[in-house]
Parts: structure tokens; C-alpha cells; sequence
């Protein structure tokens, strides 16, 4: 681990975003434009069931009563709906059964992200579902997971083999009808993960959903649903990445978890869309739903999130502790640099008896980057017992950028304990000339004192994402300072 | 080239004058080092000595106007911070900084190993550090626990100190600079921090210790003492000096210079 960690001290030279690139796949694109006909073409490509195509038909019909959110301290650009393509997907022959019937182009682009493809090559642990663009392109160690019971496809492949669990779950953590970016992807998802863990099983390897833009115009609207049975317990991943371009496109994601009795889920993101260049111009605009519920009692549910790409950021990854004991956890590092801008942080609705909640958020802004921690702590009248401790800091590296906190407390319950603490700091020259005293440069000084900042969250991340992180915490912030 | 660097002059400080936001600090000095030399710079609160450290350590926020510092036959106006620090100065903080969140441990790894690659050495291993780290954390007696907290973090005035001399050791510079790190200590930190110093010492390196006290001076014997006041080195003796100053305090200084004053 320290080795890795001077490694990557030693590597990142340069700032560039090292994920820029664009593959040239053969793509199975439709026009631009959305319509009801959109949508039955999307359903049709996927041969869906009548009931799903229903279910983003009204989806749709809801959303055309929608407008888009304006509450965030975000300024957002107008975004014309019928300018995207919403379907690109890497063109497949009949049925791929091996690794050899996938597109070489394809297995190379995934090689350069570091996510090869052939279940030996790959981190031994870790599962992985790879999507690009609009479709998942293969899921590894599914048959391995498969032994212990477990279900680990692309959505559309559950939509298929396990309808039933998919209807029985599907929007009954986000309804179509929660937001407008929900409300868009329930009518237009095209992929994504499905996981169940069954009843007492313990996975046995990380799973983890890579998700890739590569098209040009196309957004990209996932869904990815997890639901953990009693006593069980999962460690999900997910890393995103996606080609520079000057012109803005649209990620809107939906992730849905549900825990069970006993049940623990751990969720984790390493966010690195392209956050557009040093202008302002181009990246990627984020707009996620994602949230959890404990149904069952003890359950737990914890998301770790770092958030370094995408040109705005606008997600809120909540748990709703319906479970008497049951626990919510969220842990944020976000960094905005140039002119990202980020309005992130958690919801915690507490419900049932002797609930808790954790929220650790820590907000690093630099250049002109604006960064908001938004949370709400909610205590209903019966949650006897109830916990909540928020801390959310900020750091402020230069004098352009911002760093914002809105906090929201609903406290019905008398006997609730709710703590907030929040700091704000900058990075002192003194801190930076103390390490260049030690024969440490600016840009590595830089880079430990952010990571000695975010160890907290970083602390939560499986191994392999926390070293990542590290690295990618350093490259987003070069430049930044002096 | 032939390479006679043990016979010359490590540190050449020549008519050195300094300013801070506009206000001139150093208004002349002239100082050499040689190598096995410590070197005690005394005075008064004000007179200039934690800005000489600053010069050669190179902090930005100090001007140089006038005059010339050469360490080791190289111009150290030029030379960035870092690179001052992977060439062997080290100074020690009169108020070190706090790094919250970021390990003694990985934060002194990180600096040996960037000293080593710039001597051209393979980097230490996480098992070869922490095994030098165990070492040196005998000889400057500092706590276990200490080395594995963030640094300076929580520290203690005293710890921090012990943790400037610790990092010392680790780094083993050819030039230290210790500003006022008796300050603040009781006796038995003094103590240690002095047989830090001591045990430090080699035929090849130098130490310059600025200090208000003479007290620091029972424990480490310098070879030279300049007595700095108003900017200006106003006296340059043995170890005497130090003994002379402790009885007379610093008024007998000031009297001696106003009095030369050019009217």
C-alpha cells in the first residue's frame, strides 16, 4: 500500500485527464431526438416485456410535465433534450458466448482504462460489468458468482433471465415520478447492473460496474439496481470515464438498493467524467439519482463517493432507515477545479427505532470551482432513538473558487440526536513551504496535504479504488496552486 | 574536476541584506561555514535572525536585495526550496506546521525517497523505512505513538520540537538550521533535542542553531558565535561569547553599537 502510494506520488507528472480518448467502434446509433417512438425503439432493441416499455411510457408522459430542477447552486446551462442521442451501443454479433466474439477495439479500449475484460487478467476479487455507452459489453465472473448463488448481469440481461425480481424491486426506491432527471431516465435507460445477493451469503468478490461514454452526442442514462437478501452482505464499485469533448453531454443515472434483515451494503463510486478543459468548455453534466433503503432491521447501508469529474455534479446519494438498528452511512470527497461545479451531499430519512446516520463530506475547491455540500437530516415522529452526525469541511485552494454548505435538519422525534460540525480551510503556503523544506515539490506537497484531508472518506474505499482515488485526487488538483 | 569540497567553505553568506513587505530586515551580513562547524547565531527578539533562516531556507515572502549566498560553490538565491532541501539543508521550524490527516510515516517517507532519487539511490521499501524510522526514534527519544500520527498534528510544543530533530535525523542534512528550537522546551526536551544535535554531528556536516538563550548552549559547545542585532552581526567570537551574553544580557550589546553609531 505505501509503495503504491509513492508510486503514484512518483508518476502523476502531468495533469492532463489521462482518459480522453475516443475508441472508433462500429455503433448501433439511433437519430437524435426524443418521442414516444424513441422510446419503443430503445424497448424493441432490447426485446423488453410489454410491462417495462409501459413503464418508461409513463415515465416519459410524466416527464414532459417536469421541468428541470433550478433549486441547486449550480449554474446550468440550457440543455435541449431533443439534441442527444439516446441509444449507442457497441454493434454485437448474434450472441456473444465468449471473449472472442467481442470487438478487439473494444477489449483494447477497456485494456487502456484498466479494466481488461478476461476474467485472468483482471484484479483477483473484483467482478466486473463493463458498459459502454448504452449497453453492457460483458460482465466477468458472472458464472463464478453464479456457484454462490448469485446474480450479477447487465439490466438488460435481468430484465430477461430474472424479470420477476426486476419488477418486484424497480422503482420502488426511486419512482419515476421523484425528479426530473428520474423521471428522464426511467423512459430512456438503456443499461446498467443488476445484483441480488441471496439470503446469508457473504459475496465473495468485489463487484463492480465500469461504465464508458465513448459516442459522441449521446447521453448516457444507466440504471443499476442492487438488492442484498436478509443477512447478506456486498461490496459494489463503480468507476466512470469518458472522452474529452468540447461540447457538453448528459449522464443520468439511477441506482436503487435495497437491504434487507441483517443485511450490509457497501457502495462505492471513483466519479471521473471528463470535467470539460481549463475554459470551462465541454465535460460532462452528472445528474444522479441514487439511494438506498433499509427495509430490514440492523440493516446497513454505506456510499462512498469521490467525486473528481464531470463539468457539474448534481447527485445526492440517501438512505432511507425504515428497519429498526438499521444504519446509513455517506462519505464524500469532491473536488472541483477549474470551472466545475458540484452540489452534492446526502439524504437521511430515519424512520424506524434507534436508527443511525453518518455523514462525512469533504468539499475541495480550486481554480474557479464552485463546490456546495447539500444534506438533509430527517427524523420522523416515531424514530425513537434516532442518531445523526454530519461533519462537512471544506477546503479552498486559491481565492476564486467556492465552497458552500446547506445543511437541512427535520427533527419530529424529541428524543433525536443530531450533531452537525462543519470547518472551512484553505491550504496554507506554510503547509506547502513545510514540505518543500522536506525536498517535497509543490504538486506532491499539494497532493499529500488533499490526501491527508480526505483520508477519512478515502479510509472506506476497498483497497484498490482508495489508491486510484489517491492518484486521481492529485492529477485534479495540479496546476492549481502557485 | 578535482573535488575538494571537504576543504572549502560549505556556506558563504556575503553582504546579505533581506526585506520584508518592503522593510529592510538583514542589512549586511557576511557569514562562512565550514564544514564540522556549528555555528550559534544569538540576539535580541526582532534583530533578524528567523528572517536569515528564511533567506536560506527560501521563503518566498522575504526579498533579497543585496548581497550573495553560496552554499557548496553554488548560487542558493536560485535554487527552488526543494531542491535547497534534496541538496542537504534542513531547517528546523520555530513553529512547525501542522498536517492534518497525512502519517509521519508516509510524510517522511516521501521526503527520504525524494532525497534518495535525487542522489540517484533506489527508493527505501516500506519495511526498510520503518525500520530506519525505529532507529532514529531511539536516538532522539521520541514517542512511538508520535511517529505514527499525522504530522505534528495535536502535537505538543515540546513534541514538535523532539519531531523537527527527529526528521533531522532522518534526513541527515549537510547544513541544519535550528531556529529557536529551544524555545518553549523544559529541560529534559532541551536535553534531548541538544543530544540529537550532538549525535548528528559528522566531520562533513554543519550546524547553524539561532537562539534567545544561552541556555541551549550548555549542551550543544558551538565553535562560532555571531551576535545579531538590528540586522547587522554585530560580534563574532568562541563559545565565550554565549557565556559573556548570559551575564551581561543583550543591553550590553546594544549599548556597544548604538554608542559606535555613525551620527
Amino acid at each position: 500500500m505505501a509503495k503504491d502510494q509513492d508510486k503514484i506520488l512518483n508518476d502523476v507528472t502531468s495533469g492532463e485527464y489521462k482518459y480522453g480518448f475516443y475508441s472508433d467502434i462500429e455503433m448501433d446509433k439511433i437519430p437524435k431526438g426524443l418521442n414516444e417512438d424513441v422510446i419503443r425503439v430503445i424497448s424493441n432493441k432490447k426485446d423488453e416485456p410489454e410491462w417495462l416499455l409501459e413503464f418508461r411510457l409513463k415515465a416519459f408522459r410524466h416527464w414532459q410535465t417536469m421541468k428541470i430542477p433550478q433549486w441547486a447552486n449550480l449554474t446550468i446551462p440550457p440543455i435541449d433534450f431533443q439534441d442527444i442521442v439516446y441509444y449507442a451501443a457497441p454493434k454485437k454479433k448474434a450472441s456473444p458466448k465468449s471473449l472472442d466474439d467481442i470487438d478487439p477495439e473494444l477489449k483494447r479500449t477497456f485494456d487502456k482504462l484498466g479494466i481488461p475484460l478476461e476474467e485472468q487478467k483482471h484484479l483477483a476479487g473484483v467482478a466486473v460489468d463493463a458498459v459502454m455507452d448504452s449497453a453492457s459489453v460483458k460482465t466477468t465472473f458472472r458464472e463464478t458468482l453464479a456457484e454462490s448463488g448469485i446474480i450479477f448481469c447487465s439490466f438488460s440481461d435481468a430484465v430477461r433471465e430474472y424479470p420477476d425480481l426486476v419488477k418486484k424491486y424497480m422503482g420502488t426506491v426511486v419512482p419515476y415520478t421523484d425528479n426530473f432527471f428520474a423521471a428522464l431516465n426511467s423512459a430512456v435507460f438503456s443499461d446498467g447492473s443488476f445484483c441480488y445477493i441471496p439470503k446469508g451469503v457473504r459475496c465473495p468478490m468485489e463487484l463492480s460496474t465500469y461504465f464508458r461514454i465513448n459516442a459522441a452526442n449521446t447521453g448516457q442514462f444507466e440504471r443499476t439496481l442492487l438488492v442484498a437478501d436478509d443477512e447478506s452482505y456486498v461490496s459494489y464499485l463503480e468507476g466512470c470515464t469518458a472522452p474529452m469533448r468540447d461540447e457538453n453531454q448528459l449522464h443520468a443515472a439511477i441506482v436503487e438498493i435495497i437491504a434487507e434483515n441483517n443485511a450490509e451494503v457497501k457502495y462505492s463510486t471513483v466519479q471521473n467524467w471528463y470535467p470539460g478543459d481549463k475554459e470551462g468548455k465541454g465535460g460532462i453534466f452528472n445528474f444522479v439519482t441514487k439511494r438506498g433503503i433499509c427495509r430490514g432491521e440492523n440493516s446497513k447501508i454505506s456510499w462512498t463517493q469521490v467525486e473528481t469529474g464531470s463539468a457539474i455534479t448534481w447527485k445526492y446519494p440517501s438512505c432511507i432507515l425504515r428497519g429498526d438498528n438499521s444504519t446509513g452511512e455517506f462519505y464524500s470527497v469532491a473536488v472541483t477545479n477549474n470551472h466545475q461545479q458540484a452540489d452534492t451531499g446526502t439524504k437521511m430519512i430515519h424512520i424506524g427505532k434507534n436508527t443511525k446516520s453518518t455523514i462525512v463530506s469533504k468539499g475541495i475547491s480550486a481554480g474557479e470551482g464552485q463546490n456546495s455540500y447539500r444534506g438533509l437530516v430527517k427524523v420522523l415522529k416515531n424514530a425513537t432513538g434516532a442518531r445523526n452526525f454530519s461533519q462537512c469541511d471544506s477546503l479552498l485552494l486559491g481565492d476564486k473558487c467556492g465552497a458552500h454548505t446547506f445543511p437541512y435538519l427535520e427533527v419530529d422525534n424529541q428524543g433525536a440526536i443530531v450533531e452537525h460540525e462543519a470547518t472551512t480551510s484553505k491550504i496554507g503556503e506554510d503547509q506547502i513551504f513545510y514540505c518543500n523544506q522536506r525536498g517535497i515539490s509543490t504538486e506532491d506537497a499539494i497532493g499529500l496535504i488533499v490526501n491527508g484531508y480526505a483520508r477519512e472518506v478515502l479510509n472506506k474505499l476497498p483497497m484498490e479504488f482508495a489508491v486510484e482515488a489517491q492518484k486521481l485526487l492529485q492529477i485534479s488538483l495540479e496546476g492549481s496552486v502557485g | 574536476m578535482k573535488d575538494n569540497r571537504n576543504n572549502t567553505i560549505m556556506l558563504i553568506i556575503k553582504d546579505l541584506k533581506a526585506a520584508v513587505g518592503g522593510k529592510t530586515i538583514l542589512k549586511g551580513i557576511s557569514i562562512e561555514v565550514k564544514p564540522g562547524e556549528i555555528h550559534a547565531i544569538m540576539g535580541p527578539n526582532g534583530s533578524g535572525k528567523s528572517t536569515l533562516a528564511a533567506v536560506i531556507a527560501g521563503r518566498e515572502f522575504v526579498e533579497v536585495t543585496e548581497g550573495t549566498v553560496t552554499y557548496e560553490g553554488r548560487n542558493l538565491l536560485d535554487m527552488a526550496p526543494e531542491d535547497r532541501a534534496k541538496e542537504g539543508i534542513f531547517l528546523g521550524f520555530q513553529y512547525p506546521i501542522e498536517i492534518p490527516g497525512v502519517s509521519m510515516v508516509n510524510f517522511m517517507k516521501t521526503a527520504v525517497n525524494e532525497q534518495r532519487k535525487h542522489k540517484g539511490l533506489e527508493p527505501l521499501s516500506a519495511s526498510e523505512f520503518l525500520k530506519l524510522m525505529s532507529e532514529k526514534k531511539e536516538l532522539v527519544e521520541i514517542n512511538s505513538a508520535l511517529a505514527n500520527r499525522s504530522v505534528n498534528e495535536g502535537f505538543s510544543g515540546g513534541e514538535k520540537k523532539k519531531n523537527e530533530i527527529f526528521q533531522m535525523s532522518l534526513l541527515e542534512p549537510k547544513l541544519a538550521i535550528l531556529d529557536e528550537t529551544d524555545s518553549g522546551l523544559d529541560i529534559d526536551a532541551l536535553r534531548i533535542v541538544a543530544n540529537g544535535v550532538n549525535m548528528l554531528k559528522r566531520a562533513d556536516n554543519a550546524t547553524i542553531v539561532i537562539t534567545h538563550y544561552q541556555r541551549l548552549l550548555d549542551y550543544i559547545i558551538p565553535d562560532v558565535v555571531h551576535v545579531l542585532y538590528d540586522g547587522r552581526i554585530v560580534k563574532t567570537a568562541g563559545k565565550e561569547l554565549a557565556i559573556e551574553l548570559e551575564a551581561k544580557g543583550y543591553d550590553w550589546i546594544k549599548q556597544s553599537v548604538e554608542k559606535n553609531k555613525p551620527s
